[in-house]
């Protein structure tokens, strides 16, 4: 049932992350990604990580993408004008695409290798209880008060920032 | 005999799922998912179709007019009508339109607010799905609200399409902070973000009269209407209906589309009015509890539907009441006033928490929600600041 679930959904998420790199449009790579990540919320929700899940659909789905997608259509001046650089067009160069095919090969090589010889997954995992919000929540306000209230300052920070930059000058 | 009558849905799936009782876990799990869902389509569709007539007759009311009173006794099968005409409509998508994001729109619109009604309890041991984080749950489905309205503007190519896309954008994420700074104080309050304990948690009564709904503290009450306001404009009611205000932009997002995808939107719209109204009777108004408890031989779940049908009413009413707002006064309340308010909230319920939660918390909570409000209106009051009208763009 779960390997099931599991294997659906890489499917899923692969072909969505596919479909985001490749597709020319690129409102519908944007959307693409938002269903990649959807996939990978769903992981989250399969390995138990509730919370986790749902703050990625919430922060990533609810606003990333809309940003993303704006700056799409703020920024070009017709988002549904094609793509030239995405895929290897016959006259574009092979040199290029061939690097970036060696270059994803020997990361994935790399991490694939780091991966066999770590020594956690040859023993067993330890049984972890369900991770409640509740748990969170407490380990956020007693253990992470302070890189909470720094990355509260930042965001705070963030926000006067932006209001600074739009603020309208006075003549 | 009335709590038969309080478990008798409860029940009733039981028995359907003993039909079933000999396959295994998750067949069974599957068969009882699917019972919830189908309940609850089933529930809210008729209430839907229920609501759009009643709506358009307590409009009629208001106004002075008799409304639909053709289909059936006093109009009720106005929805069949209805529903008819927009299946037998042709369905029009514009030549230039992207013809896959056009269809999926109204889709993902539709599947979000369906979702969402998932998590709310609408009555004793009847919540479809209880999840840990329900309420975060709300909001995270919820968000994507704002995707589905912009691939709909998007997709159709059109500029009103595109400009009531992007003022419904700008709309929902300015509301959508107070609306979810509002909750704040009651997941505080009860230590939980599972709609089900918050829903007990209102469960006593002071002093044997007087129920516990969050409605009832000074904090409670502000961040209610807080909520209630941006539930509002969330939903793109009347006053609020901005995005698709048809004398200035035709239709909004909903310009190119017709006959059953049209449909799909106003159902849309109205499951998210009642996902929103469910979300405030359970956080505010005491859920499915009682409002006394020689009231309580009534089953949960008429408790829940009569504070729904409520607030409904309360929508419609204002519906009939108010006048379209301006997008600049809108976001101008969203963020010096509602933010503000909302943040309010969350200090007064702490200090309601840690003065007792009684009579003395009571009245150092109205103190603190007092005082903000009566400083940010002296703050943000522009009445002596009016001038003749200029225009800076526009010469």
């Amino acid at each position: 049932m779960n390997s099931i679930a599991f294997i659906s959904i890489s499917v899923f998420t692969l072909a969505a992350a596919l479909a985001a790199a490749t597709l020319r449009n690129l409102m519908h790579a944007a959307l693409c990604l938002v269903l990649a990540l959807l996939g990978l919320a769903s992981f989250f929700f399969l390995l138990g990580a509730e919370f986790v899940g749902l703050a990625l659909v919430f922060i990533y789905v609810g606003a990333v993408a809309v940003l993303i997608v704006f700056t799409i259509l703020l920024t070009r001046r017709d988002s549904r004008e094609h793509r030239g650089f995405n895929l290897p067009t016959p006259k574009a160069t092979t040199g290029r695409t061939w690097s970036g095919v060696l270059i994803g090969l020997a990361v994935f090589g790399g991490l694939t290798w780091s991966i066999l010889n770590t020594q956690l997954l040859s023993i067993a995992p330890p049984h972890i209880r369900a991770l409640t919000v509740r748990k969170i929540g407490e380990t956020l306000m007693t253990g992470y008060v302070w890189p909470l209230q720094c990355v509260g300052l930042l965001l705070t920070a963030a926000l006067i920032g932006a209001l600074v930059l739009v603020m309208e000058e006075k003549q | 005999m009335s709590s038969v009558l309080d478990q008798m849905f409860v029940h009733g799936k039981r028995w359907l799922l003993s039909w079933i009782a000999g396959a295994p876990n998750s067949v069974i799990q599957i068969t009882s998912s699917l019972i919830n869902i189908i309940a609850l389509l089933a529930v809210f569709l008729t209430l839907f179709a229920l609501i759009s007539v009643l709506e358009r007759k307590i409009l009629a009311r208001m106004q002075n007019r008799y409304g639909p009173n053709r289909v059936g006794p006093f109009g009720l099968f106005q929805p069949i009508a209805d529903g008819i005409k927009m299946l037998i409509k042709e369905d029009i998508v514009p030549a230039r339109a992207d013809k896959i994001v056009h269809f999926l729109a109204p889709v993902v619109l539709a599947a979000v607010a369906i979702l969402t009604l998932g998590v709310i309890p609408y009555g004793r041991n009847m919540t479809p799905f209880t999840i840990d984080g329900g309420i975060l749950f709300f909001f995270a489905v919820g968000s994507a609200t704002e995707l589905a309205v912009f691939m709909a503007g998007w997709a159709s190519n059109n500029k009103f399409s595109m400009l009531g896309a992007m003022r419904a954008i700008a709309q929902m994420f300015s509301y959508e902070l107070p609306l979810i700074i509002a909750v704040l104080p009651v997941v505080m309050v009860v230590g939980s973000l599972m709609p089900d304990r918050i829903v007990a948690a209102q469960g006593e009564y002071t002093l044997g009269i007087v129920p516990r709904w969050f409605v009832f503290t000074p904090w409670g009450a502000t961040a209610f209407i807080l909520f209630f306001v941006s539930g509002l404009v969330e939903s793109n009611r009347t006053p609020f209906d901005v995005p698709e205000g048809e004398s200035e932009i035709v239709a909004g997002h909903m310009t190119e589309y017709s006959g059953f995808k049209y449909a799909t939107f106003f159902m849309a719209e109205y499951l998210g009015m009642f996902a929103v109204s469910g979300l405030a009777v359970t956080m505010f108004l005491g859920g499915w509890h009682a409002p006394a408890r020689v009231l309580e031989v009534v089953p949960s779940y008429v408790w829940f539907f009569a504070k729904l049908s409520a607030l409904l009413f309360v929508y419609i009413w204002l519906r009939a009441t108010l006048p379209r707002t301006r997008v600049d006064q809108m976001m101008n309340v969203a963020w010096k006033f509602m933010l503000p308010m909302a943040f309010t909230c969350v200090i007064a319920a702490a200090v309601w928490h840690y003065a007792g939660r009684g009579l003395r918390g009571w009245l150092w909570s109205l103190f603190v929600i007092v005082f903000v409000y009566s400083a940010l209106s002296i703050l943000l009051d522009t009445r002596r600041k009016f001038a003749p009208r200029v225009y800076r763009f526009a010469e």
